[in-house]
């Protein structure tokens, strides 16, 4: 395999503590090392910011209801179709981008691991086929838990040990990462067309509430010790006064800790944080809840956020939340397109424009942008679109620009129709503070891959390291003349390199590297009585066999990366 | 010895059922007998172990005789065809496996074909209608589990889809539907007494082509509005009666099948059903499936998607997708003779297009990879026999609920028989050579 040694750039790790000092990134045999020979190839960076590859937490970018967007919304190809190019297959898509396009788009902005969101895990195979055909970048899909007829009967006699061994085994057999919650107990009730408002409604039949699930789901992810911590989208999305909600789901992980090898520290992640952070009763009076929920999260050391940025575009919102996607083609009216999942979950699709000339939308962006600028300690909190649902991945280089500059952020407001109600609302206007790089690395780099239990392989630049690395075409010493130069530099990378193979120069892609499926592959103690469930699950409830279950294969995972994780402690 | 195969899975129809039992020989040469299965599946298995089937390629002779040709010498023909063709077609997908058509999305890229699969003919009008509208549905599963009421519109499943009723949605007793077919009411809509119709709670025999008529009355009589006396043939007291009965129901399940896609009013029945289930959603819980056909037209319909971004008649001749049914569906390609080479796998349009569609693949260079000899392979220049996808070799496939299940390999193909997906990667290589491609 090629040495490279990247040259005089400004370096930001987080990891190592690096803050643009100018230092030599050496990379061999796929990792970053010490120091290389006098043969490796040399990239020039002077004058340029060097970062490790940065990693998605939450994007539904492979699956079935993301297929499903791409099925029934041929108007996203409109424009933004892209011809077979060198060697890049053709693509299309805005706000769901075929998968040749997902992995391209990722690895032009200098991103070299990303997590699918929400797999159903019936439709596993569906999700990795997808994830197979999206180049370059490493992929982990989360299958939900949340609404699983398993967990919700063993969970309602707190059964944490079966509802473990549970886990540890729809992780092997769907060849999943983490543990994932949608709307507990709500995403059920949608099956009979109701939901769960508040951690306390019960769920139909199954007689739990939401918390029950969650604090169960909490204590069976830390009994295993996965590398990540439970990943939650909870009950309430959405709505004016949900961060009331929000804050009901936090407390459920007070005092406890986490316990892995993976150096992970929190115990749950909430996602995409602005949908949660609503104030007010109607749209009317709809207005920012972001700082009540800073202030419990930067508390509250056990607890990781990502943001959910609203980029104002048009888009495809798609959630494992499927009741929110019935409620939504209410306001918006806009098609609708739902499945429900035997057993498991459900998902919902709906497109959505957030238009610049509503105040809802507008003040969506602002909170949006608050909760990151809010946050102290830029380890826990980690930069998302939730893509599709709040604005396509590829507009990552335009949330930076506006996060790294107060300027972007007011030329912004002052175009808003109602920015009178956004300043009102919210108090985005009112802060200064402007991302440094050292932040950004943490938030999108450092911050995620620690929190996905991947500190030790990705998201930083020490030698050891997986030699995932960003270059860009910024200048840190020089000013910032224009904040739109932030975006187009974070758009297209100079370099980028994954696991040491070069995959973009210039902005194009040069490589297809080494595209590896990442699972995690936990062991536990045998459990007959779990097993027995199971196969008594598939017997009568399922419409498939139990042994056409598992995603097994070549075709599906071809190039797998196992985290191995011991739990057979008694 | 003999060895009994479990779990496999039935490459026919859509309901695409996992649960069959094969039992073959103890070399794992010979399928000797299929159970589970239905009359229509146990022929498929059953095909394979055909004495006059055809297992080299052969090529048509200008005399009109068949000559066999080597594997090597097919897809050198195939691949020059497509290489020097300025706009092929690249027909079928539906009867093969996920893993061929992804190497197929790869040729039609590298040739600039067009590319189609058989909704063209026949769920097509549902994606229309799913584009303009949405679609809430489900998986199978959850018909079996909580449906209490089951509509079958312009379809048959007592015929096309025989154990559609057993497996999911009539029979079986699911978690919430302990009582099996006694808790359900269903409910039909065929201008024929079908077999399926026979059995129903209530039967509404709609005037043919009116369809759409009866599904809009339905949404008048949900709310409660005036109704004329009769419309589509049926009484307006017994429209009232089934909307009510929908309308009762816990979980409401609207299968859908040839019959509303193919006939008059074609996307906008589907468009108007589709809004009858969204409506129902504000009373009570309710879903709607289409019933697709091939076993593995879904999967086509999901490979093209998140490859091209379309589900079905994509144009790649400009070198990026394109989708406008109507111009870049294979009918109407063909018909218009816009086309100048014809590639066929996984289905027969020589048995199921307007003749007019099928004239012009006799005239052009043609290539049809079946294991079957078809009216398709009988006009084209080319017949490429294969292995059968799902008896003689595995491969994803996607059931009619976009649920995606691993086809088994259940028995050896004759000696010297190639896969589907073998096939294509030989011309793929060749291709990318003619053309230059790395």
């Amino acid at each position: 395999m090629s040495e490279y040694i990247i040259k005089n750039g400004h370096v930001f790790d987080p990891v190592q503590g690096i803050n643009g000092d100018k230092k030599d990134i050496a990379i061999k045999d796929g990792k970053i090392v010490d120091k290389v020979g006098s043969g490796a190839k040399v990239i020039d960076a002077s004058g340029k910011t060097v970062m490790a590859g940065a990693v998605e937490i939450h994007a539904h970018i492979a699956g079935p209801k993301v297929n499903l967007g791409r099925i029934y919304r041929p108007e996203d190809k409109l424009f933004s179709c892209t011809p077979t190019k060198g060697m890049e297959r053709m693509g299309g898509g805005a706000s769901i981008p075929t998968t040749f396009k997902t992995g391209y788009e990722y690895a032009k902005m200098g991103y070299t691991t990303a997590m699918e969101a929400a797999m159903p895990p019936m439709f596993a195979r569906h999700v990795h086929e997808e994830i197979r055909d999206t180049p370059i970048i490493d992929e982990g899909a989360f299958p939900v838990f949340g609404n699983n007829w398993f967990v919700l009967e063993y969970l309602k006699n707190h059964e944490i040990e079966n509802t473990a061994a549970y886990i540890a085994w729809l992780l092997r057999v769907t060849k999943g990462y983490a543990v994932k919650v949608v709307n507990p107990g709500g995403t059920e009730a949608w099956a009979w067309g109701l939901n769960c408002l508040s951690v306390n409604d019960p769920v139909p039949y199954f007689d739990i509430t939401p918390a029950e699930i969650v604090k169960g789901l909490l204590e069976a992810n830390e009994y295993l010790g996965l590398p990540h911590s439970m990943h939650i989208h909870p009950n309430n999305l959405g709505n004016p006064g949900c961060y009331q909600t929000t804050l009901d789901t936090l407390a459920l992980a007070e005092g406890m800790k986490a316990k892995n090898k993976f150096g992970r520290e929190s115990v749950m992640h909430l996602t995409h944080v602005q949908f949660h952070s609503y104030k007010g009763t109607n749209w009317g009076d709809f207005e920012s809840g972001a700082k009540e929920i800073t202030d419990y999260v930067n508390k509250n050391k056990n607890i990781t956020i990502d943001t959910g940025n609203v980029t104002l575009d048009e888009t495809t919102t798609m959630t494992a939340d499927g009741p929110f996607e019935h409620h939504l083609t209410g306001l918006n009216n806009l098609k609708w397109a739902n499945c429900d999942v035997e057993l498991e979950t459900a998902a919902g699709v709906v497109p959505y424009i957030y238009s610049p000339n509503i105040s809802v939308c507008a003040i969506q962006w602002a909170i949006g942008l608050e909760i990151p600028l809010m946050m102290k300690d830029p380890m826990r909190c980690y930069i998302t679109t939730d893509h599709p649902n709040a604005g396509p991945f590829t507009r990552y280089p335009r949330v930076i620009k506006w996060l790294m500059s107060k300027k972007a952020r007011d030329t912004q407001i002052n175009a808003f129709k109602h920015k009178d109600k956004v300043l009102s609302q919210t108090s985005i206007g009112s802060l200064d503070k402007e991302l440094s790089l050292y932040e950004l690395a943490q938030m999108t780099r450092a911050g995620p891959a620690k929190c996905l239990g991947l500190g030790g392989i990705c998201g930083g630049l020490k030698p050891g390291m997986d030699a995932d690395v960003a270059v860009y075409n910024f200048n840190p010493d020089k000013p910032v003349a224009n904040p739109d130069d932030i975006e187009t530099a974070f758009s297209r990378c100079a370099h980028v390199f994954k696991s040491g193979v070069e995959v973009v120069k210039n902005g194009e892609i040069v490589g297809t590297g080494n595209k590896r499926t990442l699972w995690v592959n936990v062991k536990v103690n045998d459990n007959p009585q779990v097993m027995r469930d199971i196969n008594e699950k598939f017997i009568k409830y399922y419409s498939m066999t139990q042994a056409n279950y598992e995603a097994l294969g070549h075709h599906f995972v071809p190039n797998p990366y196992a985290l191995e994780v011991d739990a057979t402690h008694v | 010895m003999t060895k009994t195969i479990t779990d496999v899975i039935c490459p026919f129809c859509g309901t695409l059922c996992d649960d069959i039992e094969v039992l073959v020989s103890d070399d794992g040469k010979q399928l000797l007998e299929v159970n589970n299965a239905c009359v229509i599946g146990s022929e498929k298995f059953l095909h394979s172990q055909a004495k006059d089937r055809v297992t080299k390629p052969r090529m048509r002779q200008e005399d009109g005789s068949w000559k066999d040709v080597s594997y090597d010498e097919a897809a050198d023909y195939t691949a020059a065809m497509l290489a020097k063709a300025k706009k092929p077609l690249m027909y079928g997908w539906s009867s093969t496996n996920c893993e061929a058509q992804s190497v197929g999305n790869e040729i039609a890229e590298i040739s600039r074909a067009c590319v189609d699969n058989t909704a063209a003919v026949c769920h097509g009008t549902t994606l229309i209608a799913v584009q303009d509208i949405g679609l809430p549905t489900c998986t199978l599963g959850e018909v079996k589990n909580r449906a209490d009421r089951v509509i079958f519109w312009g379809c048959n499943p007592a015929h096309a889809h025989p154990r559609h009723m057993s497996r999911y949605s009539i029979f079986p007793r699911g978690f919430f539907t302990g009582k099996g077919q006694m808790s359900r009411k269903m409910v039909v809509v065929d201008p024929r007494v079908t077999d399926t119709a026979k059995m129903a709670d209530a039967h509404l025999q709609v005037e043919q082509g009116k369809d759409y008529e009866l599904l809009n009355a339905l949404r008048v009589a949900f709310r409660g509005e005036w109704l004329p006396d009769v419309v589509a043939g049926i009484p307006k007291e017994k429209i009232r009666e089934a909307a009510d009965l929908m309308k009762s129901g816990r979980f409401v399940i609207i299968f859908f099948g040839m019959g509303v896609t193919q006939s008059l009013s074609k996307n906008h029945n589907i468009d108007i059903a589709i809004a009858v289930t969204k409506d129902l959603n504000e009373y009570t819980k309710c879903s709607i499936m289409p019933m697709r056909g091939h076993y593995n037209v879904t999967g086509s319909g999901e490979v093209f998607a998140w490859q091209f971004g379309f589900p079905y008649s994509i144009d790649l001749s400009r070198g990026f997708a394109r989708y406008n049914p109507g111009e870049t569906s294979s009918i109407d390609l063909l018909a218009r003779s816009e086309i100048d080479a014809m590639f066929t796998i996984g289905s027969d349009p020589g048995a199921h297009f307007p003749i007019s569609a099928v004239k012009p693949i006799a005239n052009m260079p043609s290539v049809c990879i079946d294991p079957h000899m078809t009216p398709t392979s009988g006009v084209s220049k080319l017949h490429v026999p294969v292995a059968f996808n799902g008896v003689e070799t595995g491969g994803n496939c996607y059931r009619m609920d976009n649920v995606p299940i691993d086809c088994r390999k259940v028995v050896e193909p004759p000696a010297g028989m190639l896969t589907d997906e073998q096939f294509l990667v030989m011309v793929r290589d060749r291709l990318k050579k003619l053309k230059g491609v790395a």
